[in-house]
């Protein structure tokens, strides 16, 4: 190394001659730093998301490699949001990729005091097994004076907020087709 | 909003920057306090009489914007003769009925109109939470109405509200809400001055203000203030309501609530609405005027979407299939039902009410007695593990050997590993685009609900039950994709938005939607949003490149339009009010409306259009009427009908409060939702004795960091790490009085439960001087359970269960209780506690306070104030 490159390796030295006099930037580096790439210059690829906390609506970009959320930020281009995320929308990566996430189905049998494991498929048809018995016990077709009411009151249902537009609209559809009234969202809350 | 909505405050620091004065009002000084340029402490649940306040000081110095208010308001409109106000009833209206504690709405009505038409009595209003079909128009009222555009007529709207309000006096103010009269004066001046041609002032409230047994009026009363200073339909004005979830708007607009339909339609009522005819008149109400006229052509695009080829003219749509609402089928009353062993099976789609809703332990309690419960969720949230770490294991009230509900915990997809739309706060629609698979067993609510359809349908195949007509009818077949066989959300918006069913083009506007069975459309305000073939949602040319309106950015309904009711931009002859106001205006040489935002008016209908006597719907609309989705056209700062507790809010005391009313006899909310269940027992009120048991005021808000129940965040490690326990704030004077130690703990008990918090002795909590007396208040956040990775109790099992009568939501934001130093008791003891309070405050059996609280409930003047 000569005496040159040595000098020139002195990030002072780059503060003082160069453009960055406050030296947090170029000064500052170091061939370790230099040579760094941010996750999300080498992603695969970058999905237009929006955040799922609060209901400002602020855009994110979603980035990948190799099949994981390897980051996720603001969207400068959002006229919302201009590119900031708050606390919690810029923890979502943590949200997502939280080791805490339960990704395989759980049963708690009738009076049962630890989760089994149960195939998806099964818990679906069981589920369904469920929800016909459960309107078949409770099904009214008319009030007292024969007035019509095709419902159960059997089933209820709390949730939405935190769903797509297109998630809800199957939901009451499906609900309502089966003559389920009692669904509710946090709206009501 | 600086706290829990911290991006969307990047603007109002924005408008601060340029000029803008911002006042804070909040029970404590927040994060937003202290960028504002004003605070003002209150005491919780008394917001009406401090904005009573301001609209008596609008009207007593005549500082309403006049031209505005004559032309859009309904001040001019002259009221029946037959109407009584709180201030000769002892603040009640007229019409009250003691048997079921409501109004008849009749004597409200507007002079010369008759009897009210509505259909549904005021009792099967407030079962029905009817207030909510009000959410994109205003009730039913006829078109034509009696006029005293001079505002001296004694029985006209602003003569009344006048009357109305006279009391609220700066005193009385400072009174109530223990807001000292300089700081009122301040805020009353700065809102009044900030109005008229070129200047609007801005309202911005959330769940603080709606979760109240009078939380509709809240925002009444802020309406009403801004309709008399023009700040409604303006650049710079508006109501904004700041919503909480990322699509709860959406999920109100296509609702999952028991009492809405797509697009604001009533769910059918068995006795009200029992043909397809009935239905349908009952929400256009011939003879109003505005886009409701059309609400046939709005259902039966529903059912067709609904029941697709199955749905004809001759089968009336299929509209008997629809199941009939008898009352009030809400999450409350759902969940004593299941106390009381009336309901088999729940399904909880990324919702946590053992944490997130009034009365954990009700809520708890209702869980454990289900046959069944389904769970889709990112984690194992607190609703999931009830039945082993309830808190109510340790009081022995929940053994899991006993606890006989079969629980299905089925893991969700999150927002990256699935597509769809969200709605955020301002109705704007945002695709988001799927970025990755989801893991293991995940599946978005759209494979779910889809599948369990299929199944279900392919269970009832052969099956010639008339119940199950419904759902083999139903049209359920979406295009499915990739490994998971997962549905195509574009095709389910695309039949949101409607299409025309023999080309199957979408549909542009809801103006396309025909009446008889060629169109089809889900959700009626959300046409356009696949306007063209296009997924307009997904837009997204960057803000930087655009006006400030952004309409290129998304897609809001209706129509993409940013302001609602913009045609009030413009004056009444079309023209800005002024230059630097300038937004939607008319454009004489090309004889349409135009701006910078979609006009919120039929293009070419001139400023000089006058309706024939008698018509209605769209036709009935003057050329000077922007509220173009109200039956008369106007602005309401009185509502003849449809607001169940009043036509003008009135100051009442929270269901459980420490002070008597000082304004009226009648100290709460006289027509609030009431559940007699033995779990739901009260806190003592004055006029009541022993309420000096609960002396304390409790109210709850967020953190930034965390998120509603926490199944969000204290999931999650940075914020887990950032706000790591549950916490009571309380004052230096209140720590004195009660041998509270900084970073000690506390425990606060009410006649529900009782829970400990860490104690944090902070000058962020004022004690307030109210009718002489001083009121201490205390905050808590309302985020921590049992589950996670930091755990706490939850600060929402300290409450009741009071409701508000339009929309059936609960008081949480305000409550009585009492703090005591150290930990709380554990197991039995805990419950002994609980039980000991209820016997100091009364008795043993529950409490329910009265309804009605003035003795004359329909005669005489006041003599007390």
């Amino acid at each position: 190394m000569g005496v040159r490159s040595w000098i020139e390796g002195w990030p002072v030295y780059r503060q003082l001659t160069g453009t960055d006099p406050l030296g947090r930037g170029a000064a500052a580096k170091s061939d370790g730093s230099r040579a760094l790439t941010a996750r999300t210059d080498t992603a695969d690829s970058v999905a237009r998301s929006v955040c799922p906390y609060c209901a400002v609506g602020c855009g994110q970009r979603v980035f990948v490699k190799d099949g994981q959320v390897s980051q996720i930020e603001g969207d400068p281009d959002s006229p919302i949001s201009r590119g900031r995320l708050c606390p919690k929308g810029a923890a979502s990566k943590s949200l997502v990729t939280s080791p805490l996430r339960q990704t395989t189905v759980r049963y708690r049998r009738p009076y049962g005091t630890e989760w089994e494991d149960l195939d998806l498929d099964t818990a679906m048809n069981m589920i369904a097994d469920r929800v016909l018995a459960a309107r078949d016990e409770t099904w009214e077709d008319v009030d007292a004076e024969g007035r019509p009411l095709n419902r159960t009151l059997g089933i209820s249902s709390l949730g939405g907020a935190t769903l797509d537009n297109e998630e809800n609209y199957l939901i009451k559809k499906l609900f309502t087709a089966m003559g389920a009234l009692q669904i509710e969202n946090q709206a009501r809350i | 909003m600086a706290e829990a909505h911290p991006v969307g405050f990047q603007w109002v620091m924005e408008a601060k920057r340029r000029g803008a004065k911002v006042f804070h009002v909040d029970p404590r000084f927040t994060r937003t306090s202290a960028l504002a340029d004003s605070y003002l402490p209150i005491r919780a649940g008394t917001d009406i009489a401090l904005l009573g306040g301001v609209i008596r000081y609008i009207l007593d110095n005549e500082l309403d914007f006049r031209e505005y208010v004559v032309a859009y308001t309904n001040a001019a409109t002259i009221v029946t003769e037959e109407y009584a106000d709180t201030e000769d009833m002892h603040g009640l209206f007229s019409g009250f009925n003691d048997d079921n504690a409501t109004y008849d709405q009749a004597s409200w009505r507007y002079e010369g109109h008759s009897q009210t038409q509505t259909t549904r009595d005021s009792e099967t209003q407030r079962e029905t939470a009817a207030g909510l079909e009000n959410e994109s128009h205003g009730a039913p009222v006829g078109g034509q109405t009696e006029r005293d555009e001079t505002l001296q007529h004694p029985r006209c709207v602003y003569q009344i509200l006048k009357r109305h309000f006279a009391r609220y006096t700066p005193e009385m103010v400072e009174r109530v809400c223990g807001i000292p009269q300089d700081k009122f004066f301040e805020l009353a001046r700065a809102w009044t001055e900030n109005s008229g041609r070129d200047r609007t002032g801005m309202l911005v409230y959330s769940v603080g203000w709606t979760q109240h047994s009078v939380g509709v009026q809240y925002i009444r009363t802020g309406a009403i203030i801004q309709l008399l200073l023009g700040n409604v339909g303006r650049p710079g004005g508006g109501v904004m309501a700041l919503r909480g979830h990322a699509s709860i708007q959406g999920s109100t607009d296509i609702p999952t609530l028991f009492n809405l339909l797509p697009g604001y339609l009533p769910m059918p009522h068995h006795a009200n609405h029992p043909t397809l005819d009935k239905w349908v008149d009952s929400i256009a109400h011939p003879g109003q005027k505005g886009f409701w006229g059309n609400a046939r052509t709005y259902g039966v695009n529903l059912l067709k979407a609904y029941w697709g080829d199955a749905a004809t003219a001759d089968n009336d749509y299929c509209y008997g299939y629809m199941p009939r609402m008898t009352g009030d089928h809400g999450t409350y009353q759902q969940v004593l039902d299941m106390i009381d062993g009336k309901i088999k099976g729940y399904f909880l789609l990324g919702q946590n009410p053992a944490v997130g809703s009034a009365h954990g332990r009700a809520q708890r309690l209702g869980m454990a007695n289900l046959d069944w419960l389904v769970v889709r969720d990112l984690f194992e949230i607190e609703s999931a593990t009830f039945w082993k770490n309830a808190p109510e294991i340790e009081t022995g009230e929940i053994a899991p050997e006993e606890c006989r509900t079969e629980v299905f915990f089925l893991p969700a997809a999150s927002h990256v590993e699935k597509e769809g739309t969200f709605t955020q706060t301002q109705r704007l629609l945002q695709w988001r685009e799927k970025a990755v698979e989801p893991p293991g067993d995940a599946r978005s609510e759209l494979w779910f609900f889809y599948h369990l359809g299929r199944i279900i349908r392919e269970r009832l195949a052969t099956s010639t039950k008339p119940r199950d007509r419904a759902l083999l009818d139903l049209a359920w077949d979406y295009p499915t994709h990739g490994p998971t066989v997962e549905p195509s959300a574009e095709a389910v918006l695309r039949e949101i938005n409607g299409y025309d069913v023999a080309t199957g083009r979408p549909l542009a506007s809801f103006t396309e939607m025909k009446d008889d069975g060629s169109t089809v459309g889900g959700c009626w305000i959300y046409t356009g949003v696949y306007a063209d073939g296009v997924n307009q949602a997904a837009r997204r040319k960057p803000g930087s490149e655009q006006s400030l309106v952004a309409p290129e950015w998304g897609w809001a309904w209706p129509a993409n339009r940013r302001i609602l009711y913009n045609r009030a931009s413009a004056d009444p002859d079309g023209n800005p009010w002024s230059e630097r106001k300038r937004y939607v205006w008319w454009d004489a040489d090309k004889s349409e409306w135009t701006g910078y935002d979609v006009p919120d008016f039929e293009k070419t209908k001139p400023p000089s259009y006058r309706p024939e006597r008698d018509a209605s719907g769209v036709a009935g609309i003057a050329g000077d009427d922007p509220f173009i989705l109200q039956g008369d056209g106007k602005g309401w700062l009185y509502a003849p009908t449809g607001v169940l507790d009043g036509p003008m809010p009135t100051h009442y005391e929270p269901v459980e409060s420490p002070v008597r009313n000082p304004l009226y006899e009648q100290q709460a909310n006289p027509t609030r939702k009431v559940y007699t269940h033995p779990i739901n027992t009260l806190n003592p009120s004055p006029p009541e004795p022993y309420s000096q048991v609960f002396p304390y005021v409790f109210t709850v808000s967020r953190l930034t960091e965390h998120h509603t129940a926490g199944g969000m965040s204290r999931t999650v490690s940075p914020l887990a790490e950032l706000q790591p326990e549950m916490f009571v704030e309380v004052s230096p004077e209140l720590a004195v009085e009660r041998g509270l130690t900084h970073l000690g703990w506390a425990h606060l008990i009410t006649a529900r439960a009782a829970i400990e918090a860490k104690v944090l002795v902070t000058d962020r909590l004022t004690p307030l001087r109210v009718d002489d007396r001083i009121i201490h208040q205390v905050w808590l956040p309302y985020h921590f359970g049992f589950e996670g990775l930091v755990t706490g109790d939850s600060a929402n099992d300290l409450f009741g269960i009071s409701l508000d009568p339009n929309v059936l939501i609960q008081e949480s934001k305000v409550g009585t209780c009492d703090v005591r130093s150290g930990r709380r008791p554990r197991g039995a003891e805990l419950l002994a506690l609980v039980v000991d309070y209820r016997r100091r405050s009364g008795d043993l059996s529950p409490h329910y306070p009265p309804q009605v609280t003035t003795d004359s409930a329909d005669s005489g003047p006041d003599q007390e104030v």
